[in-house]
This record gives structure tokens, sequence and C-alpha cells, in this order.
């Protein structure tokens, strides 16, 4: 069992990921969408697949990725999340223009689009006091707490941002994949500030 | 009203209201009485192009706009008015030339235009209307499908003059 354990552990994740983006692949609205459209939702599910690693990495669960090394790939990640959710929003403005200036002037009739604004610039904030931490020679406590924080923000409001969407994502692994996120990150933080206290 | 929330729930009582009234106001005699003018919904204007053709359909078709227009003034049934429909379908963007279309309200002021299947962009099943002839004020509509699957929708004017 001790042996099967690292490699069950990796199965399920690589399940937890592949599911729901490949039952998108499979979604009947892509036909009726042009690639920017496209690339904008998948880029979405990405960001979505990306908030269930970076937990993982931070907290050392992944076997052989444990430690340091999972704190190096999680600074990695966190680039690749950027990235995401810059392309997810640059192929929607490109898709329809007005609909992303609705959302990011909190003006969109749909609800979701303020979740998903409120995440991105969260996700901004996290990276621009990630760069700055050294600079600003911000003190481990406070860097904790402020990116404990917008990690909160992030996943609360990405979650609520995917739910809501009547998209190419399917229902069920969506809702899977978000709750593993939010379960995923209540857990490391919690682990996290236990391994912090002095015993 | 001062300050009238623009909630799902209360765009779409205020579009069953008007439906309802709608059915009625043919066979009933027009009475003189003023109604509360149309507001533009959020978003409603989003990807508008202005001087969509009156054409008898959009596309292939298979789905129907439908709806009604009324005046504010005295509620009475506005004919020969001008509405333009687009949305995302089957068969194009949103943005697309070939989504937009215009048809005119009949004698009881109803309006009917069929379209391709409206398919969920951008999160929602949606439509989007525009009254914009100048006679009256503009109003820009975006009325929202209870299932993707439905093959109709409806939005509703009332409209003041300008």
């Amino acid at each position: 069992m001790h042996r099967l354990r690292p490699a069950l552990t990796w199965a399920a994740l690589l399940t937890a990921i592949a599911l729901p983006l490949s039952l998108a692949g499979t979604s009947p609205l892509l036909q009726w969408r042009n690639p920017p459209y496209i690339i904008a939702g998948f880029a979405g599910i990405v960001a979505m697949a990306l908030l269930l690693v970076q937990p993982l990495l931070v907290a050392g669960y992944l076997p052989g990725l444990t430690g340091p090394r999972g704190r190096h790939l999680h600074r990695w990640i966190g680039g690749g999340l950027l990235l995401a959710v810059v392309i997810h929003v640059a192929t929607l403005w490109i898709t329809s223009p007005p609909d992303v200036v609705d959302a990011l002037l909190f003006a969109s009739p749909t609800p979701f689009s303020a979740w998903g604004v409120i995440a991105m610039w969260a996700v901004f904030a996290t990276a621009l006091l990630a760069a700055l931490r050294r600079r600003l020679r911000l003190p481990p406590r406070m860097w904790r707490r402020g990116h404990a924080a917008l990690a909160t923000v992030i996943v609360l409001t990405s979650a609520l941002h995917a739910l809501l969407i009547e998209g190419t994502m399917e229902v069920m692994s969506k809702t899977a994949l978000c709750l593993l996120v939010l379960i995923a990150t209540a857990k490391a933080l919690s682990d996290l500030r236990k391994r912090l206290r002095p015993r | 009203m001062p300050h009238r929330l623009l909630t799902r729930r209360n765009i779409l009582a205020t579009g069953a209201a008007a439906g309802a009234s709608g059915v009625l106001i043919p066979a009933a005699p027009a009475r003189a009485q003023a109604l509360d003018p149309t507001r533009s919904m959020r978003g409603g204007s989003n990807n508008y192009r202005a001087g969509a053709p009156l054409v008898d359909r959009i596309g292939g078709g298979g789905f129907w706009m439908t709806g009604t227009v009324r005046n504010a003034r005295d509620g009475a049934p506005l004919a020969g008015q001008r509405i333009q429909i687009w949305a995302h379908t089957t068969e194009g963007h949103e943005r697309d030339p070939h989504s937009h279309g215009a048809t005119l309200t009949d004698a009881n002021g109803i309006f009917r235009l069929e379209m391709p299947q409206i398919v969920p962009a951008f999160g929602q099943p949606h439509g989007h209307l525009a009254y914009d002839s100048g006679d009256f004020e503009t109003v820009f509509l975006r009325p929202v499908m209870a299932r993707s699957s439905d093959t109709t929708l409806e939005a509703h004017f009332i409209l003041q003059q300008s």
C-alpha cells in the first residue's frame, strides 16, 4: 500500500484535471465558437486546474515534490496561472470587447463576471506581492498572511465564477473540480499554519 | 422610483407582466392609461450594429424572437415600429453582421422574427433587441432564456416619446 500511494495520488490528481478538460472538449458549444473564444474557455479551465495544483505543491502533498521542490514549482505554476488569466481575459476581449469592458467596470448583467474580475485582480495582486516581496523586505509573517488571504479570495471567487457560468464545462466535473480546489486550499492553509506553530 | 434594481428576477417578472398584459391588449378596448416605460437592460447594447437590414428571417431560422411594442403614454400598441435583433447563434457570433436583422411590428404592435437557434455565449443563453428609430426614446434589451434548449424568446417594449 505504501508503494502504491504515490501512484494513486498522482493518478487522482491527473484524473481531477484531465476529466473536466476532456469533457469540455466534447461540449457542443465549441462548434459555434471561433478559435479565440475556444481558447478563452480552455484558458479558464486550465487556470482552475492550476488552482488545484498550487495548494498541493506548497503544502508538499505531491509525492516526489515535497519540501523546497514543491515550493519552487509552486512559484512557476503561479506564473502559469497569471499567464492563463491574461490569456482568458485577452481572448474574451477579442471575442466581444463590450462584454469584457462591462465586466471590468463591474457593470455586467451577469453576476459571475464580477467574481471573475475580483479573482483576476487578486491574482495580479498576488503576483505583484510575490515579485516585490524581497525588495519591500516583507516580514515573513506579513507575506504569509497576505498571500493566504489573497489565495482564499482567488479560490472562492474563481469557484463562484465558474459555477455560475453556462459554458463549455460539463456541470458535474466542473463542480467536482471547484470543490477539490476549495478543499485542497483549506487543508493546505490549515496544515501550513499548524507547522508554523511551536509545539 | 429612483432606484429600480435590474435583477434577473425583476427583469423576468417585468417581462412576464408585460407579456400577460400584451396578450390582453388586442382583446380589450384600448384604455388610455400611462405605463412605466421599459428601461434599457445592462449590456443590452453590446455588439449593437446600427442600421441592421429589415429581413424576413435571420439566416436559416428555427428559433423565434417575439414581443410587443406599446406606447407608454396610453398603453396602445404601436404598429410599424422597427425592432433590431441580434444574438450568438448556431450560425454566428454576436459581432458578425449576418447575426443581425430587423423586423416591423404589425397592427397589434406585435413582432416575430425567425432566426437561428440562440446558444449560450458569455455564460448565458441570451438575445439582444433594440428600438432605435428616434420617434421614441432608444431602448436596448437583453433577455435571457430560461433554458438553453428553448426555441423562443420574448421581449417587450413600452416606449416613451422622445
